[in-house]
């Protein structure tokens, strides 16, 4: 079941890569952290208070509030699609085949822990990761930016899992919380930015460097 | 004591939330900052030593040790000495808002110590990320195009370092699980039970903290933001960042290399933070060249003393006396540099030479601050720096590190002439005739750079025996680590800052 759903989150990266339209991008990447935050339940831990909470924080966190506060933004930004990114959607989504290939092969020589978790929660991990970076660093829009770092946290969320039950609540729990202050600061700056530069593509964001 | 120190800060933050009067709002930060320094001295001179592993310690999260102390000394002394320069900054930029910097610099605070004080690597992940959040929005207090888009950079880039950071805190876990073992991210757990964790997991978290917490630090090459940052951000935000946000991720990766050393990594993170050190200030010597924007300038000294903390942390155990006073030392010159900078700053149209020349005739006394402090800055003696630098050169000569010390002793020369050149020009040079000042230097803007650097001067000078113990303690406890039990005599010396 859990080695399903990851395979279903790496397919996720694909789409996430594939497509221009930011209300796409943000409702995926949304659906992916949904996912990734169910993992711990069905993985077969013993349930307890405390992996209800954080799995339903975290799906709440990533599947509505985090989600909400982007389309928020994205609803003043007048353009709604990608425009131009400098690495196109083709060749992003072979970029990401050749890095979920690479990040299979990697993830078949660390040395990972008996019976624990998946198999694919290191490829996943490090394949989501790839494509958080690639949307963070190649696409023009703040909005979509800012999901590619929910994209990149998902990854390393996935990884997290193969000891959600080590790591204390407390810390799961600010982890998870700086995650929607940072999305939540990244907001306000998004709406200061489109006041100021009247649209949201960071291209314009050009006038400091050394001369 | 330590809970009293965590909560102050809030405490302020709500109270600045609350006081609706633009003029009385930023009294909150001196108010702050002398609770805190009082808070932060009692907590350090009634906080119980950690030795080695032990069962009622390891459980615990926060615990004051030698070198969270000095880190935290050095952000509470710092913090007082930007809360008392900012009301009346603030005064003069009244028609700007204060609410957002107010709070967010007492929450910055708040996190800061927290992370100063954390023993759990979870915690001092989590409060990083939480002060690096709070920096954010008072970036932009000037809320211009260039403020936001240095916003939008510091969040996109620290973001990305941060969320490797976390990454790479994971892997350290995961190196204990892959080994069989049950992971306890309490430092303290960590070093006594690290020997047995899987190398291979170790060594791929190592270089993900370094690159994670480095771009927190801005070693180069992931110190992109730093220049934008620092150039558009007021000066007491800067000097914040400069002299705080970075102290407390250099205060992770010490802790960091405890770990690698406490399981016989401790060469390879070594040669790798010497390498990396010594880049970052080459990197910056190069862009101090030719650099003609007073903030920029300091942004890659900055880049540079950070820089210098990683080669001194790489020289191991000996140097780690001087890497701490160097942390002090820096924290308060680079506040003292900043201020002043933002003194002149505001009597000129642009922040760049040729624009921005002959200080000395408008603003002499924050001129001349500005002139000490570069001395500062770069090293001169009789400034703490000197000490601190010059130590690091001769532990690497007398370890036989040639290398290191040549290019070491070679990016310090490039820095010095690099910073000079612009700096003349803007102290010394003929002022532009088009623009009439309207500000002059008054007691509340200069007062505060000039006790930053009379504090620098003092360290240089005289070391009190309690921070010096501090020293000796974290140096004792980082030998211990890398099992050195004993301090082999011909080094011993070579510990010792005092001059």
């Amino acid at each position: 079941m859990t080695d399903l759903l990851l395979a279903l989150v790496m397919l996720i990266n694909f789409r996430l890569l594939g497509s221009g339209r930011i209300r796409v991008i943000i409702h995926t990447a949304a659906f992916q952290g949904v996912l990734i935050s169910a993992v711990p339940l069905l993985s077969g831990h013993a349930l307890s208070v405390r992996l209800v909470l954080l799995t339903v924080g975290a799906g709440l966190a990533k599947g509505l509030l985090i989600p909400h506060l982007l389309l928020r933004a994205f609803a003043n930004d007048r353009v709604k699609r990608e425009v131009e990114p400098p690495i196109g959607y083709v060749t992003s989504l072979v970029l990401c085949a050749a890095a979920t290939g690479l990040a299979l092969l990697v993830g078949r020589n660390l040395p990972i822990a008996e019976g624990h978790a998946s198999v694919v929660a290191v490829p996943a991990s490090l394949a989501s990761l790839f494509t958080g970076l690639l949307l963070l660093m190649t696409r023009t829009r703040a909005i979509t930016q800012a999901t590619g770092y929910l994209v990149l946290e998902n990854g390393i969320t996935i990884f997290g899992l193969l000891m959600v039950v080590d790591v204390p609540f407390f810390v799961e729990s600010s982890v998870l919380l700086d995650l929607v202050a940072g999305v939540f600061v990244m907001v306000i700056v998004m709406g200061h930015l489109n006041r100021t530069f009247t649209s949201l593509d960071t291209r314009q964001l050009n006038r400091l460097k050394e001369e | 004591m330590l809970t009293a120190l965590l909560i102050a800060p809030v405490v302020a933050a709500a109270a600045a939330a609350v006081v609706r009067s633009e003029r009385w709002r930023p009294l909150v930060l001196p108010a702050l900052g002398v609770a805190h320094l009082a808070l932060t001295v009692g907590a350090i001179a009634t906080r119980t030593r950690i030795t080695g592993a032990n069962t009622l310690q390891s459980g615990l999260w926060l615990r004051l040790d030698a070198a969270g102390s000095v880190v935290l000394l050095s952000l509470s002394v710092l913090f007082l000495l930007v809360a008392c320069y900012a009301p009346a900054y603030l005064r003069i930029r009244s028609e700007r808002p204060n609410r957002v910097i107010v709070v967010c610099t007492c929450l910055f605070l708040c996190f800061a110590s927290l992370a100063t004080a954390s023993q759990h690597l979870g915690v001092m992940w989590a409060s990083i990320e939480a002060a690096t959040l709070s920096v954010t929005p008072m970036i932009y207090f000037n809320n211009n195009p260039r403020s936001l888009e240095a916003t939008w950079k510091y969040l996109m880039v620290g973001g990305t370092g941060i969320a490797l950071a976390l990454l790479g805190t994971f892997f350290l876990a995961y190196s204990a699980i892959a080994a069989g073992d049950q992971p306890s991210m309490t430092y303290v757990d960590l070093t006594a039970s690290v020997k047995s964790f899987s190398p291979a997991w170790l060594r791929t978290a190592f270089v993900l903290l370094f690159v994670g917490y480095g771009t927190k630090m801005g070693l180069a090459p992931m110190h992109t933001w730093k220049p934008d940052t620092y150039g558009e951000t007021p000066g007491m935000v800067a000097a914040l960042m400069a002299g705080g946000m970075t102290s407390v991720a250099f205060l992770a990766l010490m802790r960091v290399v405890g770990v690698m050393d406490a399981a016989g990594l401790g060469d390879f993170a070594r040669s790798l933070l010497v390498f990396m050190g010594l880049l970052s200030m080459v990197w910056a010597a190069a862009f101090m060249v030719r650099q003609t924007d007073l903030k920029r300038m300091l942004a890659y000294s900055s880049v540079e003393h950070m820089g210098i903390l990683i080669v001194g942390l790489g020289l191991g155990p000996v140097a780690l006396p001087l890497v701490l006073l160097h942390v002090i030392g820096n924290a308060i010159a680079k506040a003292s540099v900043f201020l002043s900078v933002g003194n002149i700053r505001r009597v000129f149209a642009t922040g760049s030479v040729p624009g921005l020349s002959g200080a000395i005739r408008r603003v002499p006394v924050s001129a001349i601050l500005l002139l000490l402090g570069f001395l500062a800055a770069t090293g001169s003696p009789p400034f703490s720096l000197f000490l601190s630098e010059f130590g690091m050169v001769r532990v690497a000569m007398v370890s036989g590190q040639w290398w290191t010390a040549g290019v070491f002793l070679l990016a310090l020369a490039l820095v010095f002439v690099g910073f000079s050149q612009t700096l003349l020009q803007a102290i010394f040079g003929e002022p532009p005739k088009d623009d009439a000042p309207v500000f002059r230097d008054t007691w509340r803007t200069t007062a505060v750079p000039a006790v930053g650097l009379a504090l620098v001067l003092v360290l240089g000078l005289w070391i009190p025996a309690p921070l010096q113990a501090l020293f000796t303690e974290a140096q004792a406890s980082a030998q211990q680590r890398s099992g050195l039990t004993a301090i082999p005599a011909a080094d011993a010396s070579q510990g010792q800052v005092a001059p």
